[in-house]
């Protein structure tokens, strides 16, 4: 594997994106409907706690339609106007395609949250927040858009439509999604065994999200965030793989 | 060298490529012709590494391109039909991406692309968008890429498809001067492409292949070729096809009827059996004795339409 050919592929995508309006519209969406839900919603001057929790509890249900969207085009665009050809005719490796497109989109999303910067400085400034769990909840939110993209990347990498695409991965990251969701936790525990409830809440994005919004920086958790993008990246290249010799 | 051994593809029950088998040498040009769905532009992916062959492979300077896929692709300049280039790029940031994944940096990188730019005629466009170009413009961009890094194999679909006839000219002109150091592949539905640049051709249909020979040879093959077309003004009384049967070697007289409109010059064309060295030269002063005023005439070589006709659709053949 070799870097430069990594380098210079999240280059080309990163530029693709602010090359086109994808990358703006994505991110004032991104920054209103935080805002909407953060300060509206949630009520975050009323609530008087000085931390962001109002805005980390939105984020996995922000995430989960906008990192989709993001991920849609990885490789059903590529494939729509044919440069795809282009792209696995050139001497690089799947691994290092997989690697430096998932790469710019990630990077590019984690443009998008660092932007939410001025709630940081609102909290700080109306009181003394403790900055453990903000910094923890940004590292999970940044883990949070991996594994999602990692799903969009292999939704993406089967079909040549991105509206295909997006419902897919949308459909998987709502499982994962709703598998710890405390309403759906509650329901399933009602008739199975404790353990069961526990390997399915296991499975599930919030879950572990919750565990380091609430300050915790856990191996375990770190660890599932990694097989899912290992997983899902593995797979894509597998789809991509079978497809050339279709 | 290009070794192609038996590239097959299925495409669930249908039989796109079956069993194609060729060498490309160094300094040659292959030309790729066959009616549409014959199968060329499966073969051409096969040999690139964009699809996986269902049987056999391709050895690319000695390198598998499917069990040593990305050492062979690092030699092949590759230009696809349909020539997909990125909208959202500069013609600019596209050629900078490439020569970057070509191993490029700095200095030489810049020095390259610049290059290139100039050579495809480019300089015009290259901050601009690519959806914003013409179609001529995006084949262009996507023909400098597949000669950025200067290969020792380059293969093209379709290069000239979308060009103005200067641009043909100059592509045609760049193809040439790059044959000698280079062996190449080239697809193509413009026959005066495959005479004027080729060394060799070879017909494919319905995936397999149907000939394989130079364009001299295939013309050759032509129905037309060595007869004599001969115009004769026309004369009152005077049947010249029987008058020239009478010639030992004239095999058969056909009568073309009035030459394009001009009711006062009759076409005959001439199938010769076994004729002297010069068969115009005798024609024509015979033409002279009898009084005849000769128009034209000339050696047909054949025509590469004809043949290709001929050769893949032989029960709608003329
Ligand atoms: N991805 C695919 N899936 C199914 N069939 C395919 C696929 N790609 C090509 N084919 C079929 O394979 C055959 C050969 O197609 P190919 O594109 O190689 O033709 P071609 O010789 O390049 O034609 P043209 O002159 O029109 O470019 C066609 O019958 C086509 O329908
Ligand atoms: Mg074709």
């Amino acid at each position: 594997m070799s870097l430069k050919h990594v380098k210079a592929i999240v280059k080309k995508e990163l530029s693709g994106y602010f090359g086109s309006p994808v990358a703006y519209v994505f991110i004032v969406i991104f920054l209103l409907l935080s805002g909407f839900f953060t300060f509206s919603v949630s009520r975050f001057y009323e609530m008087g706690q000085a931390d962001l929790r109002a805005f980390f509890e939105w984020l996995p249900w922000i995430f989960l339609f906008l990192v989709p969207a993001v991920a849609m085009r990885l490789w059903a665009e590529e494939r729509r106007i044919g440069t795809l050809e282009l792209l696995l005719t050139l001497p690089v490796s799947i691994t290092e395609l997989i690697l430096g497109k998932f790469l710019a989109a990630w990077l590019f999303i984690c443009f998008a949250l660092a932007l939410t910067f001025p709630l940081v400085i609102t909290v700080t400034y109306l009181g003394d927040p403790d900055m453990g769990p903000i910094f923890c909840g940004y590292l999970g939110g940044v883990l949070l858009a991996a594994a999602l993209l990692s799903v969009g990347s292999m939704t993406s990498s089967l079909t040549r439509n991105q509206v295909i695409s997006f419902i897919l991965s949308v459909v998987i990251c709502l499982f994962f999604t709703l598998a710890g969701w405390p309403p759906v936790t509650e329901a399933i525990s009602a008739w199975a065994p404790a353990w069961l409830v526990d390997l399915v809440a296991g499975f599930s994005f919030v879950t572990h999200f919750q565990d380091l919004q609430r300050g915790i920086i856990d191996l375990r958790d770190l660890v599932y965030f990694a097989s899912v993008v290992f997983f899902m990246l593995f797979s894509t290249a597998v789809v991509l793989d079978n497809r050339r010799s279709l | 060298m290009i070794e192609v051994k038996g590239l097959t593809k299925y495409f669930g029950p249908v039989t796109a490529v079956n069993d194609i088998s060729f060498v490309v040498d160094k300094g040659e040009i292959l030309g790729f012709l066959g009616p549409n769905g014959a199968g060329k532009s499966t073969t051409m992916r096969m040999i690139t590494g964009y699809l996986t062959p269902s049987e056999g492979t391709a050895l690319i300077g000695g390198k598998d391109i499917v069990s040593r896929g990305l050492e062979a692709r690092q030699s092949i300049g590759y230009l696809p039909e349909n020539a997909p280039v990125y909208p959202d790029m500069t013609v600019l940031g596209f050629l900078n991406f490439c020569a970057e994944i070509r191993g490029f940096s700095g200095k030489d990188k810049h020095h390259r692309v610049e290059e290139i730019i100039e050579r495809c005629f480019l300089s015009e466009v290259r901050q601009q968008s690519i959806d914003t170009l013409s179609k001529g413009f995006k084949q262009r961009v996507c023909f400098a890429q597949a000669i950025l890094h200067d290969p020792p194999y380059l293969i093209m679909d379709e290069p000239t498809d979308g060009l103005d006839p200067n641009q043909k000219h100059e592509v045609r002109t760049m193809i040439l001067e790059m044959a000698k150091e280079k062996a190449m592949i080239i697809s193509t539905h413009i026959l005066e492409e495959v005479e004027a640049v080729c060394t060799r051709a070879i017909i494919i249909a319905e995936g397999r292949i149907v000939a394989d020979d130079t364009p001299k040879n295939l013309k050759g093959m032509s129905r037309l070729h060595n007869t004599l077309s001969l115009d004769l003004e026309a004369k009152e009384g005077v049947d010249f096809q029987k008058e020239l049967s009478t010639f030992s070697w004239i095999r058969e007289v056909e009568a073309l009827g009035a030459r394009g409109g001009d009711e006062a010059v009759l076409r005959l064309r001439i199938r010769t059996g076994n004729p002297p060295w010069d068969p115009e030269r005798e024609l024509w002063r015979f033409c002279c004795q009898k009084g005849w005023t000769v128009v034209s005439l000339f050696r047909e070589e054949g025509r590469l339409d004809e043949v290709f006709r001929m050769i893949t659709a032989p029960d709608r053949g003329n």
